[in-house]
C-alpha cells in the first residue's frame, strides 16, 4: 500500500504515539488492588429451560469467590417488569442476564464465576453443569422463512411511491435475488469491562462503549442508581463497528458479580463469545426488480428484503431505504420482512442496513446496465436524483456526480473494455466494477467545554468515545483552525461521563454533531476574547474604537486587527492581564432537525479484480473510492476511515460468513482460523478521493459523515467486477474460488 | 484448574525416558497447535516435556541428500540456501503455510504432529470420533467444505492440515524416530495414516517414540511447484494444494512426483498419475489425463463436492506452472 500522504494542513493522530507504544489503555487493562476476574459459563443447548444447575464443584474450586446464576442473582430494580412490559411480544421483551431460567440461544450465559485469577475462574466455569428441558428450535434462516411468520408492526409496512411493482410493465426489466450470510464485527479488541463498586450505590466502569450516555442511563435504570453515582470511562476502543452500543449481558454480569463480591472485577469475552454475545449483521435474502424505458430511464424499482432477528429482540435496520432515494425513479416500493430465530440478537454493523441493501441494489443496477448495454456509470448518471423523492425535499448538498467523475477518471474507467471476459493479464481474467453507497448525514445535540489557559493552550472536553476514526484528532484540528491555536497546544479530553455529555460515536454523526459544538464553543471563545479587549488601546485606530470579533483575525494564538495586522495581542496576554487563571465556556449545541432538506453522504467505489482463469482464485488488484462526505476536516484520518471500510468490504464480499450447525444450533466457525477476515496479503492499493465540498445546511463546519458510507456499495463493486471478468453473476456472498470454477 | 507439570529434556534419551515413565505426558516444541488444543480442552497432557533444548535443529547436506532435525524451525528450513537451491518444492510449501509468526515458532516435527483443524474436533460439545472415539462424526453430514475426498472412512472425513508434509511426501522423505527400543525409520508416506476405524490415531508413531529428524533423498527434479488454493491470500489452510516435482528432459518427463494437501487424512500421493506421466510429453493433454487418473476413488460429502471439480484443475495448473 502507498504511504498515507499527509496533506499540508493535516495533523497526525493526536493519540497515535500512545496507541503504537502501548500507553493507550483499553477497558480490560485497568488494574486495581484486590482485582478479581469474572468468566461466563454458557449453555450448550439452543432453546429450553434450565432444570438444575450444579455449581458446587465450581464453588469449591480453588480461588472461587462467587458463582452467580438465575437462582441466586440479587434482585435488580431494572429487572422488575411492569404489566405493560408483560403484554409486549416476545421479540420486544429483550433478554436480561440471570433473570430467568430460559435458554434463548446456544452459548447464552447461564452463570458467572468470580475467582482471584482469570485461569481459576475459567477452570471453575468449566465445572458448571446444567440440565435442561430442551425445546424444538430453529437457527436455519431458510427454515424460518418456510415455516414461520415474520414480525408485524410499523417497521414492516410496505413503502410505495407512485405505483407498486411498476417495473413489471417497463420495456426493459430484470429481477434477481441476492443472498448474504451473517457477518460478525470482530474488532481487534475483544469486549472487556472493569467494574469498581464503592459500596452498593456508586460504581465506576471501564467499559468498551460507543455510547457513554446511554450506557450510563442503562446502568442507572438497572441498578436504581443516581446519575452522579455511575461513572463510565472509555479512553480507548480497539474497534467496534457498531458492536459497542448496547449494554450487553456480559457487562451486566460483571456489574452484578462485582457488586456481590465487593471487589474490583474484570471480565473479558473470549473470541468465540464475540460471535454471539455482542451482535452481528443479520443474514439477508433480497429480491430486486428494476424496469426501465428502452433508453434506460428508470420506471420502477421493487426491493424486497428478508432478514432475521432473535426470538427475544426485534432488531430492524434500513435495508431497503437506499433503494428509495439513491436514484431518480418515480415508482418505488419496498418490502421488509424480519423472521425471529433462536439465535442471539443481531445489532448494527458498519453501514447498518444500507450495506446489506446496497449490495443488492447496486448489483441489480449493474445487471440492469448490462441488460441495457449501457455503461454502469452512464446508467447511474442518466437516473441521477437531484432531489430526495422519498422525503420530497432538496438535498442539503449532493456531490455524487463529482464523486463518480473523480473515481472514474482515477481508475481510467472509460479505458476498460466493457465486454465481459474481454480483459486478461496472463492467466488472470481482469474485471472492473463499481458500486455506490448512500448513508444519512445528521447532526445531534452535544455539549463541549473549552478552557483557555494563560499559557495560550486550550483544553476541550466532551464525553464522547473514539472507536478508531480519530475523533480527538478531528476535533483538535477543527479547534485549531477555528481558534487560531496550534494543534499541539490543544488537548481534547473525552471518554468520561464526568465530562459534558457528548454524542454517541456512531451512525456517522460524531464529526457533524460534536464538530458543531466545538466550532460553536471556539466562536464563543473568540467573541469573549474580543469583548475582553474591546477597550484595549492597542487596537484604537482612527476607524476602530471598540473592536468586535468581526474586526479581528485569530491566528497563531493572537488577535490581529484586520485593517492593520501590526496591531495584535496574544490570547495568553489577554488572560494574564485580566488576572484570570482560565476562561471557561460550555457550549450546548442543539440538533439540526433538517426540516427543509435531506442530507446524505455518498461513496462510489471502483475496483479492479483478477480472477484466475483456471482455479477461480480471486484477487482484488486495485480500489479507488471517491467520497462525498462534505468538507473533510482532517484528510489523513479521513482517508484511513475509508481504507478501513474498504478492508471490511473486501472481507464481506470475498471471505466473511458466519456459520451455524443447525443440528446443534451452535457456531462452527467462531474463531479467527475458520472465520476469515481479510489479511494484509488480500489488500491492494486503496486510493481514496474526497470531493471535499462543504455542506452549507447541516452544520457550520460543512462536514457530513463518512465512517458508515465507506463500506456501503463496496461488495457490489466486487461482485460486479467479478461478473465483468468472468461473465459469472454470483448472487451470494462471500464469493469464493469454488463458486467460479 | 487443570494443572500440568513442565519439564525440560536435556537429551533425546532423557525425553524418551520421561515419556516412558508417564504415558499421559506429551512433548512440546513450538507449541503452535498444542497450546490451542489445550486451551480448547481437546487435549490435557498432565506433563509437558519441553524438547526445544535437544540438539535436533540442524539442516545438513548428506551424501544421500538432506537431513533436517525434528526441531528445525519452519522458517529456518524454508530460508536455508540448500533447501531453496536443491529442494525448492519444500521451500515453496513452507512459504505457503501458516503465517510468518507461526513459521518462526513451528518445528518440522511439530508440523508433522499437528492435528486436524476440523471444527467438530475442536468443539468439545460436538461429536467427533477423532477426539472421542464412538461419539460420531459431526462433519459427515455437517460443515465439511474443507474435508477429505480421498481415503476417508465412515468414522472420519478430516484432513491433515500441513503444507510441509505434502512436499515431504512428494519428495519420498523418510522420518527417523527414536523410542525405548531404539531408532527406526518410517517412509514419510507411511507416517500419517488414513482414519479407518481408528481416526483418533493420526500417524504410525508408537507410544513413547519421538521424531528426531527427516531425511530427503537427493533428486534431479528440475521443475517444481507448490500450488495452494485457499480462501484468503495468507494465513489459511489449503482448500486444495498440489506439490509437483518433475524431472523433464527436452519435453519428456523422466520422473514425476505428485502429492495433494487438503484432500485426505494424510498427504495424498498421486501414484497412478505419477506412473502415467513418466516417459510422456509434458503436454496439457497428458496433464489432464494424469489428473483424471488421480481422481479415481474420490468422493464428496456435500459441501466439499466442489473439490471433485477443483482438484483436477489444481493438478493440471500445478503441473503447468511447474514446467512454465
Amino acid at each position: 500500500m502507498d504511504k498515507i500522504i499527509k496533506k499540508d494542513k493535516d495533523i497526525d493522530r493526536v493519540d497515535g504515539v500512545q496507541k503504537v507504544t502501548g500507553a493507550a489503555k483499553y477497558s480490560a487493562e485497568y488494574d486495581f488492588p484486590g482485582m478479581v476476574y469474572g468468566v461466563l459459563a454458557t449453555s450448550n443447548v439452543t432453546k429450553g429451560t434450565i432444570n438444575e444447575i450444579d455449581t458446587k464443584a465450581a464453588e469449591n474450586a480453588p480461588g472461587v469467590l462467587a458463582v452467580i446464576t438465575h437462582l441466586n442473582c440479587p434482585p435488580l430494580p431494572g429487572y422488575k417488569t411492569t404489566p405493560e412490559q408483560e403484554k409486549l411480544a416476545a421479540t420486544k421483551k429483550g433478554y436480561k442476564v440471570f433473570a430467568d431460567n430460559i435458554v434463548r440461544f446456544n452459548g447464552q450465559p447461564i452463570a458467572i464465576v468470580v475467582a482471584d485469577t482469570f485461569e481459576r475462574a475459567t477452570y471453575a466455569a468449566s465445572l458448571i453443569k446444567a440440565s435442561y428441558t430442551k425445546e424444538k428450535y430453529n437457527t436455519d434462516f431458510d427454515e424460518a422463512i418456510k415455516s414461520t411468520t415474520p414480525l408485524e408492526g410499523n417497521n414492516f409496512k410496505e413503502y410505495v411511491r407512485g405505483e407498486a411493482n411498476a417495473w413489471k410493465n417497463a420495456a426493459v426489466k430484470i429481477e434477481a435475488e441476492y443472498r448474504m450470510p451473517i457477518e460478525v464485527h470482530n474488532p481487534m479488541e475483544i469486549h472487556g469491562i472493569t467494574v469498581v463498586w464503592e459500596g452498593d450505590n456508586k460504581v465506576t466502569l471501564y467499559e468498551k462503549t460507543q455510547a457513554l450516555s446511554s450506557t450510563q442511563q442503562n446502568i442507572m435504570r438497572s441498578f436504581g442508581l443516581k446519575q452522579e453515582n455511575v461513572r463510565i470511562i472509555t479512553q480507548f476502543i480497539g474497534g467496534a463497528f457498531g458492536s459497542a452500543f448496547n449494554t450487553w449481558p456480559h457487562s451486566m454480569a460483571a456489574l452484578i458479580a462485582g457488586k456481590k463480591v465487593g471487589k474490583p472485577i474484570k471480565l473479558m469475552l473470549t473470541r468465540g463469545q464475540m460471535f454471539n454475545l455482542v451482535g452481528y449483521r443479520p443474514e439477508a435474502i433480497q429480491k430486486i426488480s428494476i424496469g426501465t424505458s428502452p433508453d434506460g430511464k428508470l420506471v420502477g424499482i421493487t426491493h424486497e428484503a428478508t432478514a432475521m432477528t432473535a426470538s427475544y429482540n426485534e432488531f430492524t435496520e434500513g435495508i431497503v431505504n437506499g433503494s428509495r432515494s439513491l436514484y431518480n425513479c418515480p415508482n418505488v416500493n419496498t418490502i421488509y420482512k424480519v423472521y425471529p430465530m433462536d439465535l442471539s440478537q443481531p445489532t448494527w454493523m458498519r453501514g447498518p442496513g444500507e450495506t446489506t441493501g446496497a449490495y443488492a441494489l447496486e448489483s441489480a443496477i449493474d445487471e440492469m446496465a448490462y441488460a441495457l448495454k449501457m455503461d454502469p456509470i452512464e446508467f447511474r448518471l442518466l437516473n441521477y436524483a437531484e432531489t430526495d423523492l422519498e422525503r420530497k425535499k432538496p438535498y442539503s448538498s449532493k456531490f455524487l456526480k463529482e464523486a463518480y467523475q473523480l473515481g472514474a477518471d482515477k481508475i481510467k474507467w472509460k479505458e476498460r473494455n466493457p465486454a465481459i471476459r474481454s480483459m486478461k493479464e496472463g492467466d488472470w481474467l481482469i474485471g472492473y466494477g463499481t458500486g455506490s453507497g448512500i448513508f444519512s448525514a445528521w447532526r445531534g445535540a452535544a455539549k463541549v467545554a473549552a478552557k483557555l489557559l494563560p499559557n495560550g493552550k486550550m483544553i476541550l472536553q466532551s464525553g464522547v468515545t473514539d472507536m478508531g476514526p480519530g475523533t480527538a484528532t478531528a476535533m483538535t484540528k477543527l479547534a485549531s483552525d477555528t481558534m487560531g491555536i496550534a494543534d499541539r497546544s490543544i488537548t481534547f479530553e473525552m471518554g468520561d461521563t464526568n465530562l459534558p455529555p457528548g454524542p454517541m460515536q456512531g451512525g456517522s454523526g460524531t464529526t457533524s454533531t460534536l464538530g458543531t459544538a466545538v466550532f460553536n464553543v471556539c466562536e464563543s471563545m473568540k467573541k469573549k476574547l474580543a469583548e475582553m479587549i474591546k477597550d484595549n488601546s492597542i487596537f484604537h485606530t482612527e476607524l476602530v474604537h471598540n473592536v468586535k470579533a468581526e474586526d479581528l483575525i485569530f491566528e497563531n494564538g493572537y488577535m490581529l486587527l484586520k485593517t492593520d495586522k501590526t496591531k495584535k495581542i496574544s490570547y495568553a496576554e489577554v488572560i494574564k492581564s485580566a488576572g484570570l487563571t482560565e476562561i471557561v465556556i460550555e457550549e450546548d449545541s442543539k440538533a439540526n432537525p433538517m426540516a427543509n432538506h435531506s442530507a446524505f453522504s455518498y461513496a462510489v467505489h471502483f475496483v479492479k479484480v483478477k480472477v484466475h482463469s483456471k482455479t477461480g482464485v480471486i484477487k482484488v488488484d486495485r480500489v479507488v473510492s471517491a467520497v462525498d462526505a462534505g468538507k473533510i476536516v482532517n484528510e489523513k484520518t479521513a482517508e484511513s476511515q475509508i481504507i478501513g471500510a474498504v478492508v471490511g468490504g473486501i472481507g464481506m464480499s470475498l471471505m466473511e460468513e458466519g456459520l451455524i450447525d443447525h443440528r446443534y444450533g451452535r457456531w462452527v466457525n467462531n474463531n479467527f482460523a475458520d472465520y476469515h477476515v481479510a489479511v494484509n496479503a488480500d489488500i491492494p492499493n486503496i486510493e481514496v478521493l474526497f470531493v471535499d465540498q462543504p455542506d452549507p445546511i447541516l452544520n457550520p463546519i460543512g462536514a457530513k459523515g463518512m465512517g458508515e458510507v465507506g463500506i456501503v456499495g463496496f461488495a457490489a463493486a466486487i461482485t460486479n467486477a467479478i461478473f465483468h471478468a468472468t461473465g459469472k453473476r454470483i448472487r451470494e456472498i462471500p464469493v469464493t474460488a469454488d463458486k467460479l470454477i | 484448574m487443570i494443572n500440568f507439570e513442565y519439564i525440560r529434556a536435556s537429551s533425546v534419551k532423557a525425553a524418551i525416558d520421561a515419556l516412558a515413565k508417564n504415558p499421559t505426558a506429551g512433548f512440546i516444541a513450538g507449541g503452535t497447535n498444542l497450546i490451542d488444543l489445550m486451551k480448547r480442552g481437546v487435549t490435557a497432557p498432565d506433563r509437558l516435556i519441553d524438547i526445544n533444548n535437544l540438539p535436533l535443529k540442524q539442516v545438513t547436506e548428506t551424501p544421500a541428500g538432506l537431513s533436517i532435525g525434528a526441531l528445525a524451525i519452519n522458517s529456518d528450513v524454508a530460508n536455508h540456501e540448500l533447501v531453496k537451491n536443491k529442494f525448492p518444492l519444500l521451500a515453496m510449501a513452507f512459504a505457503a503455510g501458516a503465517s510468518p509468526q507461526l513459521r518462526n515458532m513451528a518445528t518440522v516435527g511439530g508440523n508433522m504432529m499437528q492435528r486436524t483443524r476440523c471444527t467438530y474436533f475442536y468443539d468439545t460439545t460436538m461429536p467427533c470420533n477423532k477426539r472421542q472415539a464412538g461419539t460420531g462424526c459431526g462433519a459427515m453430514e455437517g460443515y465439511n467444505r474443507m474435508h477429505a475426498i480421498f481415503g476417508a472412512s465412515n468414522k472420519c472425513i478430516a484432513v491433515h492440515p500441513s503444507d510441509m508434509c505434502v512436499a515431504l511426501a512428494a519428495l519420498n522423505a523418510t522420518v527417523t524416530v527414536s523410542g525405548t527400543k531404539g531408532e527406526r525409520k518410517i517412509l514419510f508416506t507411511d507416517f500419517h495414516r488414513l482414519p479407518g476405524d481408528t481416526p483418533e490415531k493420526d500417524n504410525t508413531l508408537l507410544k513413547g517414540e519421538i521424531i528426531t529428524g527427516v531425511t530427503i533423498p537427493k533428486n534431479s527434479f528440475n521443475k517444481n511447484y507448490y500450488l495452494k488454493i485457499r480462501d484468503r491470500a495468507s494465513y489459511a489452510f489449503a482448500v486444495i494444494s498440489v506439490a509437483v516435482a518433475l524431472e523433464v528432459q527436452g519435453s519428456t518427463i523422466k520422473n514425476a512426483r505428485l502429492a495433494m494437501g487438503g484432500v485426505a487424512h494424510k498427504p495424498w500421493r498421486l501414484t497412478e498419475a505419477e506412473k502415467f506421466l513418466v516417459g510422456k510429453n509434458a503436454s496439457p493433454e497428458n496433464f489432464t489425463k494424469a489428473a483424471e487418473l488421480a481422481m479415481k476413488g474420490a468422493k464428496g460429502y456435500g459441501q466439499n463436492n466442489f473439490k471433485l471439480k477443483m482438484a483436477p484443475i489444481a493438478i493440471v495448473e500445478a503441473l503447468t506452472k511447474a514446467i512454465a
